[in-house]
C-alpha cells in the first residue's frame, strides 16, 4: 500500500491588488504602512521606467545597441535591490536595472554597456557585484559560489541572483538550487517570471504548476508572489535575505509578472503575442498600482507625480548626455581590449597589442 | 628531500599553497575523504578539514560555476574534475565567464581559479576519460593552460598556477602520474609559467612536446642519439600563452623541427606551433616542420588506444624524414 512519504505546497502572496487596494483577510506586513519608504521606492520605479523609455528611444535613433527593456518588472527589480545590503552580492541577468540603481549603479553606466563600451561594466555599484550576464542562468551559480565564499569566511553576507522563467529550464539554475541546498548557502534565487522566454510562453516551457516548486524539489523553501506588487515582493525578499543572512540557508522566490515590452529592441513581440494578453497585463502593471495605493493613503498626489516625472526626465536626459559625451569624446583606445585580459600582459598579447596600435583603423564595416 | 611522483608533486603543492594562504580551497567530486580518484588530494581533508577540502555534489557545471563565483569574491579555489572528458560541460563557465571576467569588468573583478584534471589516454580507462583537450582551452582568450611533465614541474607549476591572479587550466598527464620519481624539495618555490623548458640540448633537430608525450619523445631522442643525431627536446609546459621565442630560438640553431602531441592534429597546439615557425622561423628551416599527433578520430576504447597514440617509432620516423631534406 502506498504511503505518503513527502507532501508539498507552494504558497502565493499578494498584498496589493491591481486596483491599488490592499487584499482583505490577510496579515498585511508592516511595510505596507511605511509610506515614506514606499514613496521612495515608488520614485525609483518611476525613474526606472523613465530610464527604460529613454534607452529604447536611444536605440531607435541609433545611439545605443540592442537593449533589453525592463518595462513591467519595476516592482520586482526595485524590491530585490531594496532588500539587499551594500555588502551583499548581486548577480543579475541583463534587465534588472531597478535593482542595480538601488545598489548605486549609474544610469549612464547601463547605457555604456548597451552602447557597446566595456567601461559600463566597471560600474559604481558595489565593486564585488557581478555585471550583466547574457548567457542564461549561469549567474545563479556565480551567486552560489559567492555565497559559498561568504559562508566559508563566516561573513554575514547574502548572494542574490535573478533568473527568468525561461532560465529556470536551465541546468545551471537547478544546479544552483542543489548547491544552495547541499551547503545551506546564504543564497536567494529569484525567478522573475514574466511569462515569456523571448517568443516561448510559460505554457511551453514546463507543465509544472509553479516554477517555485523546482526549489522545493531541491529542498529549499520556495514561494510565489505577485511580482507586480511591490509590497509582496519586498516582504518576500526581506524575509528570504534576512533568513539567509542568519544561517537558515537558501530560498527560491518566484515573482509573477509580465514583460510589457519586447524581449529586446531586436525583437518584435507582436509576431507571437496576442494583443489582448498585453492589454490585460497593462491593467495589472506595478507602477500604476503602487501609485493608486499611495494616493489612496494620502501619501502621494498628482502634483508630486508631475514633479517626479519632470525630475526623472531631467535625470535620465543627464545620464544620456553623460553617456554620449563619454563614448564619443573619450572613446577607449584599441589597446584597452588587450590591457585587461590578464593581470600582467603576456608576451604573445604584447606583440598583438603593438600590432593593433600600428593598425588602429576600423575594419568590418557593413 | 623526498623522491616523489608527478601526482605527489601535485598533492605537495596543494598542501603547501593551502598552508600559506587560507583563501585556497580545494573542491570537487570525491576530493575529500576519498582523496580524489587518483589520490591527488590524499590527506588534505584530514589536514585542512571540511571547509578547505570540499566534496561537491556530482555536478560539473556547478563545480565550474561556483568556482568562478568564489574566485570573483576573493577566494582561490582549486577545482578538480575527475577526468578530462567530464570538463566539457564546464567549458561554458570557463570560456564565457572565467576567461572574460577581468576584461569585461575592466579589472573590477578577476577570477584567480585553477581547474585541474587528469588528461590523456593510456591507462585503459572507459570512454570519455582519455581525451587531450588542451587546444580547446588554449583557444579561449583569458585562460592559461599548463601541463606539467615531471614531479618537480608538477610541484612548481601548480604552485605558480594557484598563486596566479588569473584562471589556469592545469592538465595533469595521468599516464605518467606515477611513471618516474624525482627528488623534490617542498620549499614553496614556484616555477615560471609562460615559458618552455629545454630538457635536452642538441644541434640537428628540435623535438617539441608536452605532458605524457615527453616519455616517448625522450625515448626517441635516446634512439636518435644512438644513431648519431643530436636532438634538442623542448617541453612546452605552458600551452597558452605560448612561448614561441624559445622554440624559434632552438629551431634557428637546429634548422629542423618535429612536434609531438597526443591530441588530434587538426587545429591543434602542434598546428599553432608549426604556424608560428612558418611565420617567424622559415628562413632558418632546412626542412618542413612535421607533426606527430593522435589521429583526428574519436579516442578509441582501450584495446586500440595505444595504436592511436604517437609511438617512439613514429617520432623517430618523422625525425628521419626531416633529416633527409638537405
Amino acid at each position: 500500500m502506498a504511503q505518503t512519504v513527502a507532501a508539498f505546497k507552494v504558497d502565493y502572496f499578494q498584498f496589493l491588488k491591481p486596483d491599488g487596494k490592499l487584499v482583505e483577510d490577510q496579515q498585511i506586513p508592516a511595510l505596507a504602512r511605511d509610506h515614506d519608504r514606499l514613496v521612495e521606492l515608488y520614485k525609483l520605479m518611476v525613474l526606472t521606467r523613465t530610464f527604460d523609455k529613454k534607452a529604447v528611444a536611444l536605440q531607435r535613433t541609433g545611439k545605443l545597441g540592442t537593449y533589453a527593456s525592463c518595462l513591467g518588472h519595476e516592482a520586482a527589480h526595485v524590491a530585490i535591490g531594496a532588500a539587499m545590503r551594500e555588502e551583499d552580492c548581486f548577480a543579475p541577468m541583463y534587465r534588472e536595472y531597478g535593482a542595480q540603481f538601488c545598489r548605486g549603479v549609474k544610469m549612464s553606466e547601463v547605457l555604456m554597456y548597451w552602447g557597446g563600451d566595456e567601461r559600463g561594466n566597471n560600474f559604481s555599484g558595489p565593486a564585488h557585484d557581478f555585471s550583466w550576464c547574457v548567457p542564461i542562468a549561469t549567474q545563479c551559480l556565480h551567486a552560489a559560489g559567492a555565497a559559498l565564499a561568504y559562508k566559508l569566511r563566516k561573513e554575514e553576507r547574502v548572494a542574490v541572483s535573478v533568473v527568468g522563467d525561461g532560465g529556470s529550464s536551465k541546468g545551471d539554475f537547478l544546479e544552483a538550487i542543489n548547491a544552495g541546498s547541499a551547503w545551506k548557502l546564504p543564497l536567494v534565487l529569484v525567478i522573475v517570471n514574466n511569462q515569456w522566454a523571448i517568443s516561448v510562453p510559460r505554457s511551453k516551457q514546463n507543465t509544472a504548476a509553479t516554477l517555485a516548486q523546482k526549489g522545493i524539489a531541491g529542498g529549499l523553501p520556495s514561494i510565489q508572489v505577485d511580482g507586480n506588487d511591490l509590497i509582496a515582493c519586498l516582504w518576500a525578499m526581506e524575509k528570504a535575505v534576512n533568513a539567509a543572512r542568519s544561517g537558515k540557508g537558501s530560498f527560491v522566490i518566484e515573482m509573477m509578472t509580465y514583460r510589457l515590452s519586447d524581449h529586446t529592441t531586436a525583437d518584435d513581440a507582436r509576431r507571437y503575442r496576442p494583443s489582448d494578453e498585453v492589454d490585460d497585463a497593462w491593467d495589472k502593471e506595478p507602477v500604476k498600482r503602487l501609485k493608486a495605493y499611495l494616493i489612496d493613503q494620502g501619501a502621494w498626489d498628482e502634483e508630486r507625480e508631475a514633479e517626479l516625472l519632470e525630475e526623472c526626465s531631467r535625470w535620465v536626459q543627464q545620464a544620456a548626455d553623460e553617456y554620449v559625451e563619454q563614448v564619443e569624446n573619450h572613446p577607449e583606445g584599441v589597446t584597452a581590449m588587450f590591457d585587461y585580459m590578464f593581470a600582467e600582459l603576456p608576451h604573445d598579447l604584447a606583440e598583438q597589442r603593438e600590432y593593433a596600435q600600428r593598425f588602429p583603423e576600423d575594419g568590418g564595416h557593413h | 628531500m623526498a623522491e616523489i611522483t608527478l601526482i605527489e608533486g601535485v598533492t605537495m603543492a596543494l598542501a603547501r599553497a593551502m598552508e600559506e594562504d587560507e583563501s585556497v580551497v580545494v573542491l570537487g567530486e570525491d576530493v575529500g575523504v576519498n582523496g580524489g580518484v587518483f589520490r591527488a588530494t590524499a590527506g588534505l581533508h584530514q589536514r585542512f578539514g571540511d571547509d578547505r577540502v570540499i566534496d561537491t555534489p556530482l555536478a560539473e557545471v556547478m563545480i565550474a560555476g561556483t568556482t568562478v563565483g568564489m574566485a570573483a569574491q576573493g577566494m582561490k579555489p582549486v577545482a578538480e574534475a575527475q577526468f578530462c572528458g567530464f570538463t566539457m560541460p564546464m567549458i561554458d563557465h570557463i570560456m564565457c565567464h572565467a576567461g572574460r571576467l577581468r576584461n569585461r569588468t575592466r579589472g573590477r573583478l578577476s577570477c584567480p581559479m585553477v581547474l585541474r584534471f587528469p588528461s590523456g589516454g593510456g591507462i585503459h580507462a572507459p570512454e570519455h576519460h582519455s581525451e587531450s583537450p588542451e587546444a580547446l582551452y588554449a583557444h579561449m582568450p583569458g585562460i592559461r593552460v599548463v601541463i606539467p611533465s615531471s614531479p618537480s614541474r608538477a610541484y612548481g607549476l601548480m604552485l605558480a598556477a594557484i598563486r596566479d591572479p588569473d584562471p589556469v587550466i592545469f592538465m595533469e598527464p595521468k599516464r605518467i602520474y606515477r611513471w618516474q620519481k624525482e627528488e623534490v624539495v617542498d620549499d614553496g618555490e614556484e616555477l615560471p609559467l609562460d615559458v618552455c623548458y629545454t630538457l635536452r640540448d642538441g644541434n640537428d633537430v628540435t623535438l617539441v612536446t608536452w605532458g605524457a608525450m615527453i616519455k616517448e619523445t625522450m625515448q626517441a631522442a635516446d634512439e636518435l642519439e644512438a644513431q648519431g643525431v643530436s636532438v634538442e627536446v623542448i617541453d612546452v609546459a605552458t600551452i597558452s600563452p605560448l612561448d614561441m621565442e624559445t622554440i624559434i630560438e632552438s629551431v634557428e640553431r637546429t634548422g629542423r623541427c618535429v612536434i609531438v602531441q597526443e591530441a588530434p592534429r587538426h587545429c591543434s597546439v602542434a598546428s599553432e606551433i608549426a604556424a608560428g615557425l612558418a611565420d617567424a622561423g622559415v628562413w632558418h628551416l632546412h626542412a618542413p616542420v612535421k607533426r606527430v599527433c593522435g589521429y583526428d578520430v574519436v579516442m578509441p576504447l582501450y584495446r586500440n588506444e595505444m595504436k592511436y597514440m604517437p609511438s617512439v617509432k613514429r617520432i623517430v620516423h618523422a625525425v628521419q624524414q626531416v633529416l633527409e631534406v638537405s
